[in-house]
């Protein structure tokens, strides 16, 4: 039963940054590459049209993950405080915006929210991909070491960072120099997701010049995901047991090779949507990996006394997980039924579609 | 540690009651918004339509403050209270996740079709995605009051030895006596709101004799949703809960009402009065005596026990706040239903549109639905007080352990300051839409 939540909170995770994912990138490329006002507006409109049906992922994901590992939920949501705060603060300034920039005409008005629509879609999908590097490292769970107790149980706190900014130290910060890797990965795949959004919902002057950006995004993301490879083991000395004991879990990272290796052939592909399939391989891949690597863990702990938060110590009762799968079940269905119905009625390019209301 | 708890409560008032001023708007406003669509589909007059519309515009800005106000609030449960989460989750996380999965979702999806999809779909498919924002919006407003029941009056449950709370029965949860009452309260109370919304919109309209045809239209119907609506909100729905606080938390019902002292022989009711929590008594009251028995259990001599009666432990920790909350949520219903009725009987004497007075205390009568809504909250939520859990766990027993008060200040500073810039472009919006009125978005 808690394999069956884990797995639907994964999946339900997944959608998640494929859907926001490409409205997080495309504030991205709205940042650094739009240039003249009609890129602009189209390119927020791209995401404003659909920020609100696809942050409800991440309240779906939040929601479920309270149900069913509320020991899971209260330990992280308390040890990564400050970042999980500011990252709603973020979510707030994205939002805004997106909903107010065309609500007036005036340039300086539409600068200010552009730039917060753009430095805070920049920096979400930094915080989350550092978010990501937390969790596969692992944090000081605390317990008793030598008499002394460093934290009450379960329960942490993270600073920001310490000052060694290293992930090998016996108190690592939330930023350190490999979940600085891994957020500018994540930064660079939904940069590479959102371009693709962009070329694929509109007829945004700036479409054939993106396809160049994303062979160069693409570049430097395989320099990444080397680099974090050489280095992931020294990090997580067991983040790649799972693969050798259970090798069809490999079709995960396989996943995120083919969208790698895809990606270079951007300005070949045909249609649009190839291209886009492509950089949500790389999502799926990148995330399912990441938690296939740790599975049952879903918390290391970086010190030797307090055992690992897995999905089986974090988890609600059998009874209540049970009734949960029954809703979820209908409730996944009519998430599923929603979104295909509406995405279906904003189907097409939507430079035409009247926006801001 | 006193610090830490007294931050992380200001913090969670603070983030609710400004969240709460935009659902209490969208959950009445959906319902008039289908009433406007329906109205429209029957006589085809196009003004009708225009009102949908219009007030779609005002829902979606609202929408909007609400959703990015309110992740926050389920974030808040595992920052600021991790213990409460951690031994609570495996109950309100379902209510909860519920809430997100099957209202959160609806609501969102079919509000941007019922906005952008008028062409696209016809009338009567506009009119059930209309239809279908205001179920989304009304299931929210089920599954969040079905958390806050459990909370007010635990059910279903039980609890291990570590303390934590585990799920026995689930449909317990949504059975729970506390949970229709309170729903049906909440509901009737955010269309009181959404109907002087709408009302006072029309009000502004026939004063500035601008859009006046619209004016007269949201006036009315403003007007009589407003009179239906807070009646049922005090009666039968207020007197109901109010019952429900006597015989699940007494306590609580003796602060509410200023009872500090059981009288033998049946119970006044306080009209006025300042709570002395040193002489333990009230400052210049004005009482009447036994209605309060007769209002709770319909016989006047029947006793009521005061506040004397329960240990100072298990006393809310701020009976002033809690006895002017549910006072003022009651002045205020009071007043509503008198304008209501005196703004009805003038519409029926087709005076009501010349009538200046009248028409400026209803425009300017909004802020008071949002304070009595919010009062109201208070009142459940202070009168759950000094427990998470009613009688099973203390607030001071559910903070984060690892979350320095430091830290908690910080945050709220930074809620405070983000809120007030949020509140000022709301006002913002929201007037630019009304001072553009109707007619404009129609071509």
């Amino acid at each position: 039963m808690e394999t069956f939540w884990f797995i639907a909170i994964s999946i339900v995770l997944v959608i998640f940054f494929i859907l926001d994912g490409y409205d997080f990138g495309a504030g991205i490329i709205h940042l650094f590459f739009a240039k003249t006002e009609k890129d602009k507006e189209v390119i927020t409109k791209s995401a404003g049209l659909f920020w609100d049906s696809n942050e409800v992922w991440l309240v779906a994901a939040g929601g479920m993950l309270f149900m069913a590992f509320p020991t899971f939920y209260a330990s992280v949501f308390s040890g990564f405080y400050l970042p999980l705060i500011i990252v709603l603060w973020l979510i707030i300034f994205r939002a805004i915006g997106l909903e107010l920039r065309g609500q007036f005409k005036f340039q300086m008005w539409k600068d200010i929210w552009d730039k917060s629509f753009g430095l805070s879609s920049l920096l979400l999908a930094l915080f989350f991909g550092i978010a990501l590097g937390n969790i596969v490292r692992g944090v000081n769970l605390g317990g008793v070491e030598n008499g002394e107790s460093a934290y009450e149980g379960h329960y942490f706190f993270l600073p920001l960072w310490d000052s060694s900014f290293s992930p090998l130290s016996k108190t690592p910060g939330i930023i350190d120099w490999f979940t600085i890797i891994i957020g500018l990965i994540a930064v660079v795949t939904l940069a590479i997701h959102g371009a693709n959004w962009i070329i694929l919902k509109t007829n945004s002057s700036i479409n054939s010049y993106l396809k160049n950006i994303i062979f160069k995004l693409n570049i430097s993301l395989a320099v990444l995901t080397i680099i974090s490879l050489a280095v992931w083991n020294s990090v997580n000395p067991n983040s790649f047991n799972n693969f050798g004991h259970k090798p069809y879990l490999l079709i995960f990272p396989c996943i995120y090779l083919a969208g790698l290796i895809g990606l270079f052939f951007i300005k070949k592909l045909k249609k649009d949507i190839h291209a886009f399939t492509l950089s949500t391989l790389l999502i799926v891949g990148g995330i399912t990996s990441s938690l296939a690597s740790l599975f049952p863990v879903v918390l290391p702990s970086v010190n030797t006394i307090h055992e690992p938060l897995t999905i089986y110590n974090t988890s609600a009762s059998e009874y209540g997980l049970t009734v949960a799968m029954n809703w979820a079940f209908i409730g996944f269905i009519l998430l599923v039924v929603y979104a295909i119905v509406q995405k279906r009625l904003m189907a097409g390019k939507i430079d035409h579609m009247d926006y801001g209301h | 540690m006193e610090d830490m708890i007294f931050y992380d409560r200001l913090q969670f008032a603070f983030t609710i009651t400004f969240h709460y001023i935009f659902p209490q708007l969208t959950m009445g406003l959906s319902l008039m918004i289908v009433y406007f669509k329906y109205r429209y589909l029957r006589n085809k007059i196009e003004k009708y339509n225009d009102a949908a519309k219009f007030f779609m515009k005002i829902f979606a800005i609202n929408f909007t403050m609400g959703v990015v106000t309110g992740i926050p609030l389920e974030f808040q449960f595992g920052t600021n209270w991790a213990k409460f989460s951690e031994l609570t989750g495996g109950i309100i996380g379902q209510t909860l996740a519920m809430e997100g999965m099957f209202s959160f979702f609806l609501e969102s999806s079919f509000l941007a079709l019922f906005i952008f999809g008028e062409k696209l779909m016809g009338q009567k498919l506009h009119l059930l995605t209309g239809f279908l924002v205001f179920l989304g919006s009304w299931a929210s407003g089920w599954f969040i009051l079905a958390t806050n029941a459990w909370m007010q009056h635990p059910v279903g449950y039980e609890i291990l030895d570590n303390g934590k709370f585990v799920l026995q029965n689930f449909s317990a949860l949504f059975s729970n006596p506390w949970l229709l009452p309170a729903f049906l309260h909440n509901q009737l109370a955010s269309v009181v709101t959404s109907s002087f919304v709408v009302a006072s919109i029309g009000a502004f309209y026939i004063l500035r004799n601008k859009q006046t045809e619209y004016g007269q239209l949201f006036l009315k119907t403003g007007v009589i949703f407003g009179l239906v609506s807070s009646i049922l909100v005090a009666f039968p729905t207020g007197d109901w809960n109010a019952k429900n606080v006597a015989k699940y938390q007494p306590a609580a019902f003796a602060a509410m009402e200023g009872i500090f002292e059981t009288e033998e022989a049946g119970a006044e009711i306080i009209l006025i009065g300042q709570p002395n929590m040193v002489e333990k008594k009230l400052d210049n009251k004005i009482a009447v005596p036994n209605i309060l028995s007769f209002l709770t259990h319909q016989e006047w001599d029947r006793q009521i026990p005061g506040m004397d009666q329960f240990k100072q432990e298990e006393l809310p920790d701020n009976i002033p706040a809690l006895y002017y909350s549910y006072h003022i949520m009651v002045g205020l219903g009071t007043i509503f239903i008198g304008l209501m009725l005196l703004a009805t009987f003038l519409l029926w004497r087709k005076k009501l549109y010349t009538s200046t007075s009248i028409l400026w205390a209803i425009m300017f009568i909004v802020p008071f639905p949002y304070i009595a809504n919010l009062t109201g909250w208070y009142t459940a939520e202070l009168g759950r007080q000094p427990y998470l859990v009613y009688g099973l766990l203390r607030t001071t027993e559910g903070v984060s352990p690892s979350v320095s008060s430091g830290n908690t200040l910080f945050t709220l500073l930074g809620f405070v300051a983000l809120y007030m810039l949020l509140g000022l472009l709301f006002l913002v919006l929201v007037g630019k839409t009304i001072n553009e009125g109707p007619k404009h978005q129609t071509h």
